[in-house]
């Protein structure tokens, strides 16, 4: 360990130590998986991305001209399966979370660092193998699976796609088993739990949803998978079963799930808010209480998804009510964030372009989710472009730009290197107005009474869908323009400084790239975090 | 001979934790969270049977009359004395006695195989008798309600089956145990696997008691 050799090259860290192939493949450590995990969910999403574009250019015109009928069903099974259980779901804990959340704790890696490898090759063989089946044998039943589509009347090879994902489950469990031992057992010294990053806080109650809830996903799959192989009747109604059971079941896993796809982007978010307005984030217990509650509310909603499948008016009422209560939290939070940016000093720096676009728009889904929670509006719109674009302005318009935000945010941590900021602006701007363009216009299509999942439509609907098959190809753009010059900054951009932001936390007190294991001295912590105050005025104990 | 000074050099924790205790506090929470994940698993199941057994109380109380209640009990009686030669193995090896703590093994692993071996005759058994309305068999039921009674024993083959694939994984994983317990190498990280091989094992047995009041207790007096 000479000093002298070290300052004169490049400093030693993660990521100059070692490039052979067993390096990276046989890596335990957190930092490593995390861009293990990058490289394939950025392979996925852009495999689900190519399955959009086709069905918004299938729908340029009202006929169905480009492609068949069934090829269109494929389509959007391989875009919903794809871009849910393979991109969102994973996405924002296990790339920038598995990264972040030892740094942020000031631990040196996760509490299972194999466990967490494992849980990377389990999501990439799964996954492939389930797009392998789902392409090969054009499995056309949504993502949703649903019976008795799914065990009686398709004869594509749904049951290998959905043993792949009842296997890639897995790997849901096992890193939320790890985030949740991890915070709890790993954290550094003074780091109580209300001193935690609201990341942190994200990443722990997603986990918590994570380990609740997939395994009932498991065993709904795993019965289906009993049904169709051995004839163990639980969903056809021939062999004594229930085809509504399984949508009871399915929805209990993918309503909280829905919270597992959002709750990290709010943790991002948080950050960025906090950071660019130089302030600490207003009502911080407040915001920590409130992503715990909605992981918590998230299980008591699942029957929205079911007003019109049958169930009883009383459990409709019951499940429409406490869908309502999941607004609070998400108020509290979203007013929360307004609050922080009120007399703060704002930098629009390009992550903060992505944290106000989130802002702007998780309130507009999150409204016309209140629409959707409604029994008797829920019955108009149900099924309907409504839902497709509500569900589009959280998980994409939400949680995609947040995941793009925080990559920006602590990509010079991760690399060591600045991006260059214009064309950052100028993706965040063609992400923020592709977005709305492609999306807007489908609330007004659902309202008029558009159903989801249908290749034709009258010709009275062409100008809107025209526009939002437009607006796709802008925000193509918006995410094609990261993916080049975040690949070019990798060798020609600019070396990072440990701190670029002047940002509060943990990770930013060790080197950008960080060393092997994370910090050469353990860390202890001895304050509130977001202390921008004490930040930006060292010497303003006086004041 | 069968003790080992307990404190070898070779003690130390995996380098992400400070100390041993650190540790092994990891490795129980996290045993811990995966037993909810698989509670969660068989709770989806058990949640599904009971709201049949409660939409169809009568079909079900007599189709869980043809289920060979004395078999079941042997093999309840069979799966709790397991774990208590478990739980003794787990006192073995913290006490470093290595020879008990293989024997103690042994037992937990064939009172296992015996108890599998008792589970698939009931399950000719039933096969043998039309009950086994799976694969394409036929099902061939003298009561009321044939169809409810299938659904009875459809849950009846998804719920042993998927506690016999417990049973399977828990044994293949205490057989792992007796290679580390020959080998004996480092004994707290040895004390640390024993902790939550037998947390497993405990969760099986209970999965087990849990499937067996609903399936075989809750039967129609005969």
């Amino acid at each position: 360990m000479s000093d002298d050799a070290a300052s004169s090259r490049a400093p030693e860290s993660y990521l100059t130590h070692g490039w052979r192939w067993r390096d990276w493949l046989l890596t335990t450590d957190h930092k490593r998986v995390a861009w293990l995990y990058t490289v394939s969910i950025t392979g996925f999403f852009f495999l689900g991305g190519i399955a959009a574009l086709l069905i918004r250019l299938e729908l340029m015109t009202p006929q169905g001209d480009l492609v068949s009928a069934d090829i269109y069903n494929q389509l959007f099974t391989i875009h919903g399966v794809v871009m849910v259980w393979f991109f969102l779901i994973p996405s924002i804990p296990n790339t920038l979370g598995n990264f972040l959340l030892p740094l942020m704790i000031g631990a040196k890696d996760l509490a299972f660092p194999r466990l967490n490898l494992l849980s990377w090759y389990i999501y990439t063989l799964g996954g492939i193998f389930t797009m392998a089946a789902v392409i090969t044998s054009g499995v056309d039943t949504g993502w949703t699976f649903y019976t008795p589509l799914s065990t009686q009347f398709t004869d594509t090879a749904v049951i290998a796609a959905i043993a792949g994902v009842f296997v890639v489950g897995f790997s849901s469990i096992l890193t939320g088993i790890n985030f949740i031992v991890t915070t709890h057992k790993m954290r550094a010294p003074g780091l109580t739990w209300f001193r935690l990053p609201l990341f942190v806080w994200a990443n722990y109650a997603t986990s918590l949803v994570m380990v609740l809830a997939t395994p009932v996903l498991s065993a709904t799959l795993l019965l289906l998978i009993m049904e169709r192989l051995l004839g163990i009747g639980i969903f056809d109604p021939r062999l004594g079963g229930d085809p509504i059971l399984f949508q009871h079941l399915f929805w209990f896993y993918s309503h909280p799930a829905v919270y597992i796809m959002i709750l990290p982007g709010m943790g991002v978010v948080s950050e960025l808010i906090t950071c660019f307005s130089r302030k600490t984030v207003f009502g911080y217990h407040g915001m920590a209480l409130s992503i715990l509650a909605i992981s918590v509310f998230g299980f008591l909603v699942w029957g929205h998804h079911m007003f019109v499948a049958g169930q009883s008016l009383y459990a409709g009422i019951m499940f429409s009510l406490f869908s309502f209560l999941v607004a609070l939290p998400s108020a509290i939070k979203t007013f929360n964030w307004t609050a922080t940016l009120y007399k703060g000093r704002l930098i629009f720096a390009s992550p903060m372009i992505y944290a106000l676009s989130f802002i702007g728009l998780f309130t507009i889904g999150g409204f016309t989710g209140i629409f959707l929670a409604s029994l008797a509006v829920d019955i108009h719109v149900h099924d309907t472009y409504f839902v497709v674009a509500h569900f589009h302005y959280i998980m994409v318009g939400s949680m995609v730009t947040a995941y793009l935000g925080g990559l920006h945010f602590w990509w010079p941590k991760m690399t060591g290197r600045l991006y260059p900021e214009v064309w950052a602006k100028v993706a965040s701007l063609a992400l923020f107005i592709g977005f709305n363009l492609t999306f807007f216009p489908q609330y007004l299509l659902g309202y008029a009474g558009m159903p989801r999942r249908y290749q034709t439509y009258p010709e009275d609907f062409q100008i809107l869908h025209a526009m939002s098959s437009l607006g796709a190809g802008v925000l193509a753009i918006g995410y094609l323009l990261p993916l080049g010059y975040l690949l070019w900054s990798l060798r020609w951009g600019a070396r990072a400084p440990a701190d670029p932001w002047r940002a509060a936390g943990l990770e930013w007190r060790t080197g950008s790239p960080p060393p092997p294991h994370n910090f050469l001295k353990p860390q202890t912590v001895s304050g509130p975090p977001y202390d921008y105050d004490t930040l930006d005025n060292p010497q303003g104990e006086a004041r | 001979m069968t003790t080992i000074p307990s404190t070898t050099p070779k003690a130390k924790p995996d380098e992400q934790f400070d100390d041993l205790t650190q540790q092994r506090h990891a490795d129980l929470m996290g045993m811990w969270l995966f037993l909810a994940t698989e509670l969660m698993l068989f709770g989806g199941v058990f949640t599904g049977f009971v709201v049949y057994r409660y939409a169809y109380p009568e079909a079900f109380a007599e189709a869980a009359t043809h289920l060979d209640l004395v078999l079941g009990m042997l093999n309840t009686g069979l799966l709790v004395t397991s774990s208590l030669f478990m739980a003794l193995s787990e006192r073995a090896v913290g006490a470093d006695r290595k020879r008990l703590t293989l024997l103690f093994l042994l037992i937990t692993i064939g009172m296992g195989a015996v108890f599998l071996g008792i589970k698939g005759y009931e399950w000719h058994h039933e096969y043998s008798q039309g009950l086994m309305p799976i694969l394409g068999l036929e099902f061939v039921y003298s009561g009321q309600h044939a169809d409810r009674a299938q659904l009875f024993f459809n849950f009846y083959y998804a719920m042993t089956g998927l506690h016999a694939m417990h049973m399977g994984v828990g044994m293949i994983w205490l057989m792992v145990m007796v290679v580390f317990t020959l080998r004996w190498r480092d004994p707290p990280r040895l004390r640390r696997q024993f902790q939550i091989s037998g947390l497993y094992w405990a969760f099986v047995d209970v999965m087990w008691i849990f499937i067996f009041t609903l399936l075989y207790l809750l039967r129609a007096s005969s």
